[in-house]
C-alpha cells in the first residue's frame, strides 16, 4: 500500500489569464467541457483549464487531442482522460476505472489512487499514479509507460503487448499473464506471476529505463531495489506440449 | 471372396474417427475459416406470401420500391444513411490483405453502403475507398486510437461473434506479416490470440458508461453500434439498449470467422434465424422498435434471405461470408490480367478443393482473399475484387426489391412478418411465423 496521505480537496487558482480557463461541474455540463476541450481550446489559445468539482463524474477530459494542461481538482469517475493524446491531465484526487485508457500520448498525473483498469491498452505516453491501482492495471498495454508510486491489483499488465510499467510497491495475483512484449519493473512482493512471465536479470538498460521513468514522475527509489517481468514467449506458437489451458 | 459389409456407425462415422484421430496425433484442436457447415433452421424455411386478391402488388419493373436505410437514430446526431439495408461485415485486415479491404471499400462506396474494420484497426486503403466506414472497438484494442474514431462514420462495440461468441480473436503466425504485426503491436509470426473480454469494461453496467465515453469523445455525433454473438439474444438485446445503443448487431451462429476453433463453430451460438425473431422480441418488449435498429448477420446470402429478415423485423443485414464467396472464394480459378487462371493445385496443396474449401487460418488463400503473402495476394485485383462485389450487391437488392414488390410494398422496411409463412415445424418455432397452409406457430 502507497503511505498517502488523504487527497488533499485542492481549489483551483483564478483563471483570470487568456490563455486559462476554468470550469465548475457543479454548474457547467460535461459536455460543453469536453466539447470545449475538443474543439474550441486551441483555436482561442487556451493552454490552461482549471475543472472543479468533478464529483465522480465519469469521462472527463476524454478524447482530448492538443498539448493542453487539464487539472481536475477532486475525485474522478470511469474513463478519466480516455484516449489521451498530447495534453497532461492532472487528477487532484482519485480515479475511478480505465482512467487514461487507450492513451497514445501525453502525461495524466493520479495524485491519489486509481481503480480498475488504469492505462488499459494505452499505446503511448506516460500515466503516474502516486498511490496504489487496483485489478488489471496496465492490462492490454500497447506502448505507454505506466509508473504507479503504491502496489497494484492481481492480473496487472494482462497481455500487455508493449510498453513498460514501475510498480514501486508490491504486486498480487498473476502479474504479467499472458505477456507480450511489454517490460514490468517491481520493487516489492509479487504475490505470484501469470502464465508466461518470468523474472529476469536487470540489465544496466533496465536500471537506466527504471531512473529515467522514477525521475519523470518525481518519484524517489534506487532503481536497484527492482526487478525485471517479462515474457517467457513460450505462448508464442501453438505447441501441443505446452500447457495452454485456453 | 466375400463381399466387404461397409456398415458405418452413426455415432462413429468416418469423420468421426478422423477427428479423433486427428487428435491423438496432434494434440491440438482444430482450427479453420467460415461459419458453421452443419444444416440448422434458416432462412430457406421461410417463404413468402406475395399479393393476390387480398393484396395489392407493385409493377415489378416500373414502380419504384425504396431501400434506403438510416442507422443511428437515436442519439447520434449524423446517423448513417444507406442506399440499401446490405452492409458489410467486419472482417480485419490481417484476415483480409490491404487490397481486399480496398474492394470491400469501392463496391460498398458505388452502391451506396457501408464497410466495416475488424480486429486489426483502421488501415488507410479502407478508409479512402470506403465512403461510409463503421470502426469496431473489439476487445484486443488493436491498433484502436482517437484518430481512426475521430475519422470514422460509427463506431461498433464487439461483445460478440456469432462463429465464437464468447471467444477471442485468432490470426495464425503465418499471416501476421510486418504490417499486420505492427498495427496490432505483435511480435511478427506470433500465433495470436487476442482477448475474449474487454479491457476497460466487465458488464452491462460497466457498458452504460463506455458508451457514453466514446459519445463524449466523439461529441455525441456517431451512431454506436454494440455486436453481440447469438446466445441469450433476448437478454443482450435488452442489455445494449439500455446500455444505450443506437443500433444494436445480433450475429448468428452460421457467421463466418477467419480463423476459429472448430468446436466453435460448429456447437456455440444458436441459428440466425432464431436470434433474429429473440432480438425483434426484445426491441418490441423495450418499445424500441425503429428507436434502436437492428441489424442481422449470420449467413446472409441472398435477396431472399435479406427480404426475410427484413420482414422478421430488422432493419438490415450485414453479410460476410457472401462477401468473400463473391470476391472469388472456393472459385476454381483466379483472374490475371484478363485470363482465368487454375488455382486447382493451390487448393490441394492446402489438402481442399474448390467448394470445400475453409483455409483461411492457413493464410495461403489459393484465390487471393483472405492472405498476406504477397504473391498469393496479387491473385485478386481491387478492381476487378470491386466490380464483383459491386455486382452481387446489386443482385441481392434487386431480389430483395423484387420480392418486396411482389408483397405489395413501395418500401422493403414495409415488409412485415404476416408476409411469411414457414416450411419446417422448427423453423416455424424458432421464427414464431406459421407453419404453410396453418395458423398454427408452436409454443405460442
Ligand atoms: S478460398 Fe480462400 S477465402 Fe475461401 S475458404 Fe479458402 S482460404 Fe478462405
Amino acid at each position: 500500500m502507497a503511505n498517502l496521505k488523504p487527497t488533499p480537496r485542492t481549489t483551483p487558482a483564478p483563471a483570470a489569464a487568456a490563455h486559462a480557463r476554468q470550469f465548475d461541474l457543479a454548474r457547467d455540463s460535461l459536455r460543453d467541457l469536453n466539447a470545449f476541450l475538443h474543439r474550441r481550446a486551441a483555436a482561442e489559445g487556451v493552454t490552461l483549464v482549471q475543472i472543479s468539482n468533478p464529483d465522480g463524474a465519469h469521462s472527463i477530459a476524454c478524447g482530448l487531442n492538443s498539448a493542453l494542461d487539464v487539472h481536475i481538482h477532486g475525485h474522478v469517475g470511469y474513463y478519466a482522460a480516455g484516449m489521451n493524446k498530447s495534453a497532461s491531465v492532472t487528477v487532484h484526487g482519485n480515479a475511478g476505472p480505465g482512467v487514461a485508457e487507450n492513451m497514445m500520448s501525453g502525461r495524466v498525473h493520479i495524485r491519489g489512487f486509481a481503480s480498475t483498469a488504469a492505462g488499459a491498452s494505452a499505446h503511448g505516453g506516460l500515466l503516474i499514479i502516486d498511490g496504489d491501482a487496483s485489478l488489471r492495471c496496465g492490462i492490454s498495454l500497447k506502448g505507454g509507460d505506466i509508473v504507479v508510486g503504491g502496489g497494484v491489483g492481481s492480473f496487472s499488465a494482462f497481455m500487455a503487448q508493449a510498453g513498460r510499467m514501475v510498480i514501486c510497491g508490491d504486486a498480487e495475483d498473476a502479474l504479467g499473464d499472458s505477456l507480450y512484449e511489454a517490460v514490468i519493473y517491481v520493487r516489492g512482493k509479487v504475490r505470484s506471476l501469470g502464465a508466461d512471465a518470468r523474472f529476469e536479470p536487470m540489465t544496466d538498460a533496465d536500471r537506466a529505463t527504471v531512473t529515467d521513468l522514477l525521475a519523470l514522475s518525481g518519484m524517489d527509489h534506487d532503481a536497484a531495489e527492482f526487478k525485471r517481468v517479462a515474457s517467457a514467449r513460450s505462448l508464442y506458437h501453438w505447441n501441443a506440449d505446452t500447457d495452454q489451458e485456453y | 471372396m466375400t463381399a466387404i459389409k461397409k456398415e458405418e456407425s452413426a455415432g462413429f462415422d468416418r469423420q468421426t474417427i478422423d477427428y479423433i484421430q486427428r487428435a491423438a496425433a496432434s494434440g491440438l484442436y482444430e482450427i479453420r475459416g467460415l461459419g458453421a457447415k452443419r444444416r440448422v433452421p434458416n432462412f430457406d424455411d421461410l417463404l413468402f406470401l406475395a399479393a393476390s386478391l387480398s393484396r395489392y402488388p407493385l409493377e415489378g419493373y416500373r414502380e419504384r420500391c425504396a431501400t434506403k436505410t438510416v442507422l443511428g437514430t437515436r442519439h447520434a446526431t449524423r446517423p448513417v444513411e444507406l442506399a440499401i439495408p446490405i452492409t458489410i461485415a467486419g472482417m480485419s485486415f490481417g484476415a483480409l490483405s490491404a487490397r481486399v479491404k480496398e474492394s470491400l471499400g469501392r463496391a460498398a462506396t458505388e452502391v451506396g453502403t457501408s464497410t466495416t474494420t475488424g480486429d486489426g484497426g483502421m488501415t488507410p486503403e479502407e478508409r479512402d475507398s470506403s465512403k461510409i466506414l463503421v470502426y469496431q472497438c473489439l476487445p484486443s484494442r488493436y491498433g484502436f486510437n482517437p484518430d481512426d474514431v475521430r475519422r470514422a462514420d460509427a463506431i461498433e462495440i464487439v461483445i460478440g461473434q456469432g462463429a465464437k461468441p464468447g471467444g477471442g480473436g485468432m490470426l495464425l503466425g503465418q499471416k501476421v506479416n510486418p504490417r499486420v504485426a505492427r498495427m496490432r503491436t505483435l511480435p511478427q509470426g506470433v500465433d495470436q490470440r487476442s482477448a475474449s473480454r474487454h479491457p476497460d469494461w466487465t458488464g452491462p453496467d460497466d457498458l452504460v458508461i463506455k458508451i457514453k465515453e466514446l459519445r463524449e469523445i466523439t461529441d455525441w455525433e456517431k451512431p454506436i453500434y454494440v455486436k453481440v454473438g447469438a446466445t441469450r439474444v433476448f437478454n443482450d438485446v435488452k442489455l445494449a439498449v439500455h446500455a444505450g445503443a443506437d443500433v444494436v448487431v445480433v450475429d448468428g451462429m452460421q457467421g463466418g470467422t477467419a480463423a476459429t476453433q472448430t468446436v466453435f463453430i460448429e456447437h456455440v451460438g444458436i441459428p440466425t434465424l432464431a436470434a433474429l425473431r429473440q432480438a425483434v422480441d426484445a426491441l418490441e418488449d423495450l418499445n424500441m422498435r425503429g428507436t434502436v435498429q437492428l441489424i442481422i448477420s449470420g449467413g446472409i446470402r441472398s435477396g431472399a434471405d435479406v427480404a426475410k429478415a427484413l420482414a422478421m423485423g430488422a432493419d438490415a443485414v450485414a453479410i460476410g461470408q457472401g462477401v468473400l464467396f463473391a470476391l472469388g472464394c472456393n472459385s476454381d480459378t483466379y483472374v490475371e490480367g484478363n485470363q482465368h487462371l487454375s488455382a486447382a493445385q493451390d487448393y490441394a496443396r492446402l489438402g481442399t478443393a474448390p467448394g470445400y474449401c475453409h483455409h483461411c487460418h492457413t493464410g495461403q488463400c489459393p484465390v487471393g482473399v483472405t492472405t498476406q503473402d504477397p504473391l498469393l495476394e496479387l491473385r485478386l485485383d481491387p478492381a476487378v475484387g470491386a466490380k464483383r462485389l459491386k455486382n452481387y450487391l446489386k443482385t441481392v437488392n434487386m431480389e430483395l426489391t423484387t420480392i418486396a414488390r411482389a408483397c405489395g410494398k413501395q418500401d422493403v422496411h414495409h415488409l412485415e412478418k404476416e408476409d411469411l409463412v414457414a416450411l419446417t415445424v422448427e423453423a416455424a418455432a424458432m421464427a414464431a411465423i406459421p407453419l404453410a397452409g396453418t395458423s398454427w406457430i408452436p409454443g405460442r
